[in-house]
């Protein structure tokens, strides 16, 4: 299958992968360094997946995203010099430092916001998706959430309403087995989400979600099955943080071993595809390197622009609350 | 002929005001749309959306499952991405369905995106005691919502008012939620066949009067009124206000009268501890504490949950006896 992807979209992906990587492990360690304040929920590890669904997009097309969300907004295009204004809570960040990372967002690029409530994006995807049909656009709506959240009460009716009125939605589930410290098999009686779909009455699909042209093909499919109007699909990647619940090394709680991380990083979505793209001539590790440096120093740019921007005045406190 | 209809002021029941609202803004507004729990085919469990469906068609008009986080995430995706979402929460007890999509969501998500999201839904909900519906059924949780920054609440109470608010709510770019008494469907009202609203934030100065002030609203308006009319007979001479409007509330023209008075209570239906009533207490001390001759009073529920029986509902529900036997009290007439 992989053939049939053209270079161009191969090292798209790569791209989008690299820069959440970079992204969020410099955040990490300023958050670390007390340099970001409040709490981080860091992507890396699960980087293939917001990279292989949103390669599918545009900025038509929305997404729903989670307390782990930076992600998902740099894939989407999200720009790092606003995306550290906004975690360094400055005027020029996405949300003019009222959002933070729990609720980073921006409507030009349909990224309807990182929730900070678990199981707070399904019904909201829902309704953009109903939106997307109502409005009779050709658009998606992509909700991304994790083991943990598919036990909300919110997961179950959102799916529901989306298969009920065959809306245009794709809900992907990154599942990195935990919710929050808790190992799914003590959160769910299931190994596969997935398993939930026929409920509803959609398809469900499983994929390695380490490998991102695994998660680019099934996602392709079932995007392209949402705009046909055939309704939603629920794709659950199997995933895994390398960093703790919030922060890198977070709370140091003894929930999970350091060699079963080390036996998923093993799997590293990045490693793994660039060792695949050399092979194949598309990307000398070399060029691989170049685009880690640009990323790089990109970051160091945006760095700057946030330190340099404002905070915002105390009298934005009790604007932007109404229309 | 068309002109001794028009001189002929039309009256509509309450229930009929509240679905010619929907109507009209149906009508307006091509991107608005109605979902909620039998609200379409069965025209909502009060009637208050027959032929709407029949009108519109099913492109426009929804049932939706018994779901109500659903609903009101229904409403927060599609208004965020273009649409102005008519949601019915069949119950205004059911908010605890739906609390986190209405609190953490609905009202917050402008706010957390700096102002980039705009969310004009407007959400009908049936509030109110009376008809023994028990203590699921029954609730005023106007306070529940108020504290919320980003929402607007509004209970209008009589035909003309509901209409025209539903009308406001609907034109406006914020989330508005219409809390709507049960124990009312069948009051008639004058209400004029065009459309036009009753601006939210602007309190309505029902019964004009000279030395005492009752800030009264949802069902407790009527017994308001019924109570000056008694209050008449002992020389007060009552000024009843319907604040419309709890978000924004309308404090200046409150204030006002109570500036003329000088002595002022709040009737609500909801709980007395922790009821709305104690901000507007507290509004008009912080703002006419000199012109006051009397500590505010309040008059609500008592501290329990809505009983079944109709021997303890009627004395849960405050009416125009209890208004006044507080107003002596007050004033030690």
């Amino acid at each position: 299958m992989s053939e049939e992807i053209s270079n161009d979209t191969l090292l798209d992906l790569h791209r989008r992968m690299v820069r959440i990587r970079r992204f969020e492990e410099t955040a990490g360690k300023m958050m670390e360094d007390g340099k970001i304040p409040g709490a981080l929920h860091l992507y890396v590890g699960e980087e293939a997946v917001a990279s292989g669904v949103m390669a599918h997009l545009s900025n038509d097309d929305q997404i729903t995203s989670t307390h782990r969300g930076h992600g998902h907004l740099i894939a989407k295009g999200g720009e790092f010099d606003r995306m550290f204004a906004e975690l360094f809570g400055r005027e020029t960040g996405y949300c003019k430092g009222k959002g933070g990372s729990m609720h980073i967002s921006n409507m030009e690029l349909g990224m309807l916001g990182a929730n900070g409530i678990v199981g707070g994006g399904p019904p909201i995807a829902m309704g953009a998706g109903f939106s997307n049909k109502f409005r009779k656009t050709n658009n998606v709506a992509c909700c991304f959430f994790g083991d943990g959240a598919s036990n909300e009460g919110s997961f179950h009716e959102a799916a529901n309403m989306a298969a009920l009125y065959k809306l245009p939605v794709v809900f992907v589930c990154e599942n990195n087995g935990y919710g929050e410290y808790t190992p799914q098999a003590n959160h769910q009686a299931i190994v596969d989400v997935a398993d939930r779909a026929p409920g509803y009455g959609m398809p469900g699909v499983i994929v390695d979600g380490m490998d991102v042209i695994a998660v680019y093909e099934a996602a392709g499919e079932a995007i392209a099955r949402a705009r046909a109007g055939e309704g939603p699909t629920l794709l659950e990647c199997k995933t895994y943080r390398y960093y703790d619940h919030v922060g890198v090394r977070g709370m140091g709680l003894n929930y999970r071993t350091d060699e079963e991380v080390e036996e998923w990083q093993k799997k590293d979505p990045i490693d793994q595809f660039e060792a695949r793209l050399a092979e194949q001539g598309i990307l000398s590790a070399g060029d691989a390197g170049k685009v880690h440096d640009e990323t790089l120093a990109e970051i160091e740019a945006a760095i700057k622009f946030a330190e340099d921007s404002p905070y915002p005045d105390p009298s934005a406190i009790t604007e932007d609350v109404y229309a | 002929m068309a002109e001794a209809e028009q001189i002929k002021p039309r009256t509509l029941p309450y229930v009929s005001a509240i679905a010619e609202g929907v109507r009209t803004v149906m009508q307006e507004q091509p991107d608005a749309f109605v979902a909620g729990e039998d609200v379409a085919g069965a025209g909502g469990v009060y009637g208050y959306y027959t032929g709407i469906l029949q009108e519109f068609g099913p492109e426009r008009v929804y049932d939706t499952p018994i779901s109500e986080e659903g609903i009101v995430g229904l409403g927060v995706g599609a208004a965020a991405t273009g649409c102005r979402p008519i949601i019915d929460l069949m119950f205004m007890d059911f908010l605890g369905e739906c609390m986190d999509e209405v609190a953490n969501q609905l009202a917050k998500m402008r706010y957390m995106f700096g102002g980039a999201a705009t969310l004009p839904v407007t959400m009908l909900t049936m509030a109110g005691a009376g008809a023994s519906l028990a203590a699921q059924h029954s609730q005023s949780l106007e306070a529940w919502i108020c504290h919320l920054p980003g929402l607007k609440v509004c209970m209008p109470i009589t035909p003309y008012d509901a209409k025209g608010m539903i009308i406001a709510a609907a034109r406006d770019d914020n989330p508005v939620i219409v809390v709507l008494n049960k124990m009312s469907l069948a009051v008639q009202g004058e209400v004029p066949e065009e459309s036009y609203t009753v601006p939210l934030g602007e309190a309505n100065v029902v019964r004009p009067g000279s030395n005492y002030t009752i800030i009264a609203f949802g069902r407790m308006l009527t017994e308001a009124l019924k109570a000056a009319d008694k209050l008449k007979e002992l020389g007060v001479d009552a000024e009843v206000i319907d604040p419309r409007t709890l978000q924004p509330f309308d404090t200046a023209t409150v204030v006002n009268s109570v500036k003329k008075t000088h002595r002022a209570m709040i009737v609500h239906e909801a709980v007395r501890f922790g009821g709305f009533g104690g901000e507007i207490a507290a509004q008009i001390q912080e703002e006419a504490f000199d012109y006051l001759d009397a500590p505010v009073a309040r008059v609500g529920a008592p501290f329990s949950p809505v009983p079944f029986s109709p021997a303890l509902e009627q004395h849960y529900v405050p009416n125009a006896d209890r208004i006044v036997e507080e107003a002596k009290k007050q004033l030690g007439l």
